[in-house]
């Protein structure tokens, strides 16, 4: 969740509003000099020689895999197929396919309910009067202190108690649960950023709370929105703790990163897989990401003075 | 309009894909099986009918044993109409105990050492082995191995699988050629690795190289000098703390160890000098072997797996172990390790498994998948049936002999801060010239207090 925490403050919580032009154009000044190209693409060339390394290995023989690095790839070039074939067959080692699909199952309604609860929530936070609103928007901040290690048995022991222990729900709800403080305060920035006069205008014209929150901030929301969705994406995509706690590791609900970790065998001698499996594994975080990171653009530019 | 024709697919996306997983949540529940009564199934009539009944197994067997292991139940599913769902996962030291304390603990599970064995039944959540389930354990098991499957003198699970350690690989053909002969006596051991050194050839070779878990097969040495020099209750005493790590027998018990690893005319065939031991991966300790550099390497049974492809592992092959020998011929302690199949659930279908894992038609099953799961200490298993390796033999041989004393691996069984900690890094200091005094003070000083 690190990562999470830091990189989005940054563009959500700016003033696009207020001499957007200036900050922008010196910005744009800064970045687009020669020795921050130069560094820019040092740290993308350095950054991206493990993930190049984990592709060349997963398209190496077995026997190359165990024997050598993967730079001697180079010297001694053989590419074989057999590795992600062994992953993907469900007879063979690993069969990662009904993992597959369940890490979807998993994801989507964990990204969903965490987002639209948290929409909800922040539009009250930021624009409904109500009695203790700051106190209450303190507490909620504050849940992010807790470490999710610590709910693990507790929660656990609620589904059992509640009868949906090992099943679906109760992984969509913990990452409902632990996504929520940390949604609720990016959006509440967010929408605590749009311009006043706008709701204003919104109720001189007649507009109700909840026509306010779908005709007017919804719209304006889309980047937020896709930001958060995803990094909960990502979040929850990767998760292996929060997964395996509340699958019980069972075939039927285990997400993809279960088998990843169960991939190498007992013994841990089919190693040689690991870099197919991750492979396969990061190829949907990839597509979703390159095709929601225009958002990200239009998040940092557009802002609040969208339509 | 345009935001709203939007909103509507994605109304309509999600609602689509909540029915998705409605639909896959629906098609997990699998068919009724039914029980077969064919005269295959004449040993599987004291189970009874199991029809419609599931016992979920958990386990931390995965890839490619765990498919083994899933054969060897498909002749009580067959014949008792029962289904056993097992759950194959790595993590399953942590997550059972997850599981046992948050009250959704499987019906059955397969814990491979005595100590968690212990704090799963401190949970409170396990169930004791029913009358038949000990019945049978009594009739196959030797006292040892039934003690292990027990807490505080009540007897909760049947042991599965088993492994030896106490072996000693060496070069048949080398034997074969000098006229060697395999040591029956801890003595003649001795003879025989002073007879090889006085040619020129030093006849011991070790690695205990493992990344941070460096030392433990010097944890392994010791524990099976102390189980040769002192016999299994001061070895239990050893591990349970009731002796001090440095009292007179332990320290005796690595001396001992010092005499073949720390003698420098003994090691390091074929790597080096004695600190090549601490630098040398226990992976490749055994191959000088194979060389002609080296006579005897100490290392567990499945060790076989680590010689190069090619290499044929049997008696008048080019590599084979011996059971390392006890004091006199007559002492077979065996160190070694083992699975047992602690029960959650009091209900028959789990009982009657239980059962039928303790019984010799289970063992012989397992003996004939082969692999990693052939090898129990079941003594009505049938190892003429077994298409198990010459080694597994061996090993069945050992853990079946009645005169065979077996005992856990101790270090397993001590405190985390010893057995997988100072105890690993004293002996690399030992091996690498710390006194046998200063190492034997250390580790005692590092045994949690109270």
């Amino acid at each position: 969740m690190t990562t999470a925490d830091a990189a989005p403050a940054a563009p959500l919580t700016t003033t696009p509003f207020v001499g957007v032009d200036v900050a922008s154009g010196r910005a744009k000044k800064k970045l687009t000099s020669r020795w921050a190209s130069l560094v820019a693409v040092i740290i993308a060339v350095l950054w991206t020689i493990p993930t190049f390394g984990l592709a060349i290995s997963s398209i190496r023989p077995q026997g190359d895999i165990q024997d050598s690095g993967w730079w001697s790839f180079f010297s001694n070039p053989h590419v074989t197929l057999d590795n992600y074939r062994a992953v993907l067959s469900s007879t063979g080692t690993g069969g990662l396919g009904s993992y597959f699909l369940n890490s979807f199952i998993i994801v989507i309604p964990s990204v969903i309910i965490p987002i639209a609860l948290a929409a909800l929530a922040a539009y009250a936070f930021a624009w409904i009067d109500f009695k203790g609103r700051n106190l209450l928007f303190i507490c909620i901040f504050a849940l992010q202190i807790v470490p999710i290690q610590v709910t693990l048995i507790p929660l656990l022991t609620l589904y059992v108690d509640s009868g949906i222990g090992g099943s679906f729900w109760a992984i969509w709800i913990s990452h409902s649960i632990f996504a929520l403080p940390l949604a609720i305060f990016l959006l509440h920035n967010f929408m605590k950023e749009i311009p006043k006069e706008l709701i204003e205008a919104a109720r001189m014209d007649g507009a109700r709370h909840v026509q306010i929150f779908f005709r007017v901030m919804m719209p304006l929301l889309t980047p937020a929105l896709a930001a958060i969705g995803i990094f909960q994406f990502l979040w929850v995509w990767n998760d292996l703790l929060v997964a395996l706690t509340f699958s019980g590791g069972t075939s039927d609900i285990a997400p993809i990163t279960v088998a990843l970790a169960n991939l190498s065998g007992t013994q841990g001698t089919a190693w040689h897989l690991l870099s197919a499996g991750a492979f396969i594994s990061i190829a949907v975080p990839i597509v979703v990401f390159l095709s929601l990171q225009r958002y990200f653009v239009r998040g940092l530019l557009a802002g609040g003075l969208k339509g | 309009m345009t935001a709203l024709a939007s909103r509507h697919r994605a109304f309509a996306l999600t609602a689509s894909l909540l029915t998705l997983t409605l639909a896959v949540t629906a098609c997990g529940s699998s068919s009724k099986k039914t029980r077969s009564t064919g005269p295959e199934c004449a040993a599987y009539t004291q189970y009874g009918d199991l029809s419609g009944k599931t016992v979920k197994v958990f386990t931390g067997i995965v890839t490619p044993e765990d498919a083994l292991l899933k054969k060897t139940w498909v002749p009580f599913e067959h014949c008792t109409g029962a289904t056993i769902k097992g759950t194959f996962d790595k993590s399953f030291e942590t997550q059972v105990l997850v599981q046992a304390k948050a009250g959704n603990p499987p019906d059955i599970a397969i814990v491979p050492q005595p100590g968690l064995l212990q704090q799963l039944v401190a949970t409170g959540k396990a169930v004791p082995a029913s009358a038949e389930t000990t019945a049978m354990v009594d009739k196959n098991f030797s006292t040892d191995w039934k003690a292990y499957g027990s807490v505080n003198g009540t007897f909760y699970a049947p042991p599965q699988n088993a492994s030896m350690k106490s072996l000693v690989w060496y070069s048949p053909k080398e034997f074969k050629d000098k006229g060697y002969t395999v040591p029956t006596t801890l003595d003649e051991l001795i003879t025989l690795s002073d007879k090889i050194a006085a040619t020129g050839k030093k006849p011991w070779c070790a690695g205990i190289g493992s990344g941070e878990a460096t030392g433990w097969p010097i944890t392994d040495w010791m524990e099976d000098m102390m189980l040769r020099l002192w016999g299994p209750d001061e070895y239990d005493k050893w591990v349970q703390h009731k002796i001090a790590f440095n009292s007179p027998e332990p320290t005796a018990a690595l001396d001992e160890v010092g005499k073949f690893l720390k003698n420098s005319k003994y090691v390091n065939g074929g790597l080096g000098n004695v600190k090549s031991i601490a630098t040398t991966a226990f992976q490749d300790g055994g191959l000088p072997i194979l060389k002609g550099n080296c006579s005897f390497h100490r290392q567990a049974s499945f060790y076989a797996a680590n010689w190069p492809a090619g290499t044929t592992v049997s008696p008048d092959g080019d590599v084979f172990a011996f059971y390392l020998p006890g004091k006199t011929a007559a002492d077979k302690p065996v160190l070694g390790g083992g699975e047992f199949m602690l029960g959650f659930r009091d209900a028959p279908e789990v009982h009657a498994f239980q059962t039928f894992v303790a019984s010799g038609e289970w063992a012989t099953l397992a003996a004939q998948g082969g692999g990693g799961r052939a090898v129990s200490a079941n003594k009505a298993a049938d190892v003429s049936k077994c298409t198990c390796s010459e080694i597994d033999k061996l090993a069945f041989q050992v853990l079946q002999d009645p005169k065979a004393i077996f005992r856990f691996d101790g270090s397993d069984a001590m405190p985390a801060a010893v057995g997988s900690n100072s105890f690993w890094k004293q002996t690399t200091s030992w091996i690498t010239g710390q006194s046998t005094k200063t190492t034997v003070d250390k580790i005692e000083a590092s045994w949690p207090k109270g």
